[in-house]
């Protein structure tokens, strides 16, 4: 799974700033980072978030907003509408984004969309292009992208997916692992989860507690404490 | 306005006014961010005797399609005050003010949200008016811009709102029910701290120039605490679990079919 740069890792900052819009950042001397503005040289946040300073530029992690698409990232959909060439598929996004018959693994006839997929499908698909403004562009057409069937879907807040996947991926792959569930994770939030019953609502139960305490340090450590715990209990 | 004549003696001996402020003093104001689950970000505000609360969704896609706008994203406010919140009944529904009102803050907050970033959408505010005590307007204003922010949206800075005003011939801050409805000048402003800009300025009677002067002076001064207040609402939604209320809502995973 591809992970998006990382923002606040785990250990390595302690003191977490929180900020809030309008708040003064730096004077002078960094580039101005995402979650951010600058005016009159000087840097303010421009979302409530946790603030990042890195040697060379300042940001904020956003605490809350919705997902805005951005080329590349791999989202989890559902059809909403059928049409004749295209389905239209809802990214938990405030843009709607049409999966173009050129861009599914099949060879569709004008017109027999709906004998491949159906309102409410799950799709797991793969943001190709945004433009302007913001139409966006999504493809089924890569490794690993198609239609999901069985297990289930939850939703967390956007702002909290970079804590769920971890540090180059190290919380999933500890979900998966301690699980032995089969999870994808949509940078829109939605996150796929398959495997035994009762591995899914552990493994839904540690995505809450991760959503929860997203900005609480050594988040890792008692994520994989409260997993192990629950294994203990059943042997 | 422009002074109903009462037998109300507004400003007492001590310069004191009905409730006991002084001429220049706010009354008390409370805000609590993050207090509704289902929406993106919301916010609480009792200022006095008014209670307000305020809902943002989005940004999220555009209806009606017409109204949607290609470059920049629609900042849609809605103020509504309940039927219980005043004295007499007020009768449900759409009026005169509060469109008024509505537009007044859709466009004060458009000056401080990037709405550049989301072409297209739409970002919905709601402001209920629980219980009104004059200010109300004020008061939605800043609840507002604490729940934009929760929501995530981004903005150059919170937008900070009181009004000032002229009872018995002198300049008062934050006037309450029976000073506006008995006084002779009410002036609600919407103001940026950080640019100094006015985002908001309604005048409701006759100042002379150095009374709006100094009205509006007074009405700087008391926005920059708002926004202090403002800033320690949000701050405090995220810093200790322990002592946020029990009402706060914490985020919470959706199930989705």
């Amino acid at each position: 799974m591809r992970v998006r740069q990382m923002d606040a890792s785990d250990s390595r900052e302690s003191a977490r700033e929180v900020v809030v819009p309008g708040d003064l950042l730096a004077i002078t001397g960094k580039k101005a980072g995402p979650g951010t503005y600058s005016e009159g040289g000087k840097i303010y946040a421009a979302q409530m978030g946790i603030k990042q300073v890195r040697p060379d530029s300042i940001s904020v992690v956003p605490l809350s907003g919705q997902y805005i698409p951005i080329r590349g990232d791999l989202v989890i959909g559902k059809i909403v509408d059928i049409g004749a060439s295209n389905w239209l598929v809802d990214i938990n996004s405030p843009y709607p984004a049409p999966l173009h018959v050129n861009e599914v693994p099949w060879r569709v006839e004008f017109g027999e969309t709906r004998k491949f997929m159906q309102i409410g499908d799950i799709v797991l698909l793969k943001i190709v292009g945004v433009d302007e403004v913001k139409r966006i562009g999504v493809s089924m057409q890569d490794h690993g992208l198609r239609k999901l069937t069985g297990g289930m879907v939850i939703e967390v807040s956007p702002s909290k997916v970079p804590r769920v996947i971890g540090k180059n991926g190290s919380m999933i792959q500890m979900l998966k692992n301690l699980t032995g569930c089969r999870i994808y994770v949509g940078q829109n939030g939605r996150i796929w989860i398959d495997g035994d019953l009762d591995n899914i609502i552990k493994a839904v139960q540690a995505i809450k507690m991760v959503e929860e305490e997203a900005h609480s340090l050594g988040l890792t450590e008692k994520v994989k404490r409260f997993l192990e715990e629950g294994s203990r209990m059943e042997a | 306005m422009g002074g109903t004549p009462t037998d109300l003696k507004m400003i007492d001996e001590n310069g004191l006014r009905l409730d006991g402020r002084r001429p220049d003093e706010m009354r008390p104001l409370k805000i609590e961010a993050g207090v509704l689950k289902r929406a993106d970000g919301s916010a609480y505000v009792e200022w006095g005797l008014n209670k307000v609360m305020a809902a943002v969704y989005g940004p999220r896609e555009c209806h009606p399609r017409h109204l949607q706008n290609p470059e920049r994203a629609l900042v849609q406010c809605h103020y509504n005050m309940a039927s219980f919140s005043v004295d007499d009944r007020k009768r449900p529904g759409p009026d005169r003010r509060s469109h008024e009102i509505s537009k007044i803050i859709s466009e004060a907050l458009t000056h401080v949200v990037f709405t550049e970033y989301f072409p297209r959408t739409s970002i919905d505010v709601y402001i209920e008016v629980l219980q009104a005590n004059a200010g109300t307007r004020c008061a939605g204003l800043t609840a507002a811009s604490v729940a934009l922010a929760d929501a995530g949206v981004p903005m150059r800075d919170l937008v900070a709102s009181c009004a000032a005003g002229k009872v018995a011939d002198t300049i008062v801050l934050d006037l309450a029910k029976e000073e506006d409805n008995f006084g002779s000048a009410d002036m609600p402003m919407g103001y940026v701290p950080n640019t100094g800009e006015i985002v908001l300025l309604q005048m409701d009677g006759d100042l002379t120039q150095e009374e709006f002067e100094k009205a509006l002076k007074m009405d700087i001064e008391a926005c920059k605490k708002v926004h202090d207040i403002q800033r320690d609402a949000l701050r405090r939604r995220y810093s200790q679990k322990t002592d946020a209320p029990e009402y706060a809502s914490g985020p919470e995973v959706k199930g989705v079919a």
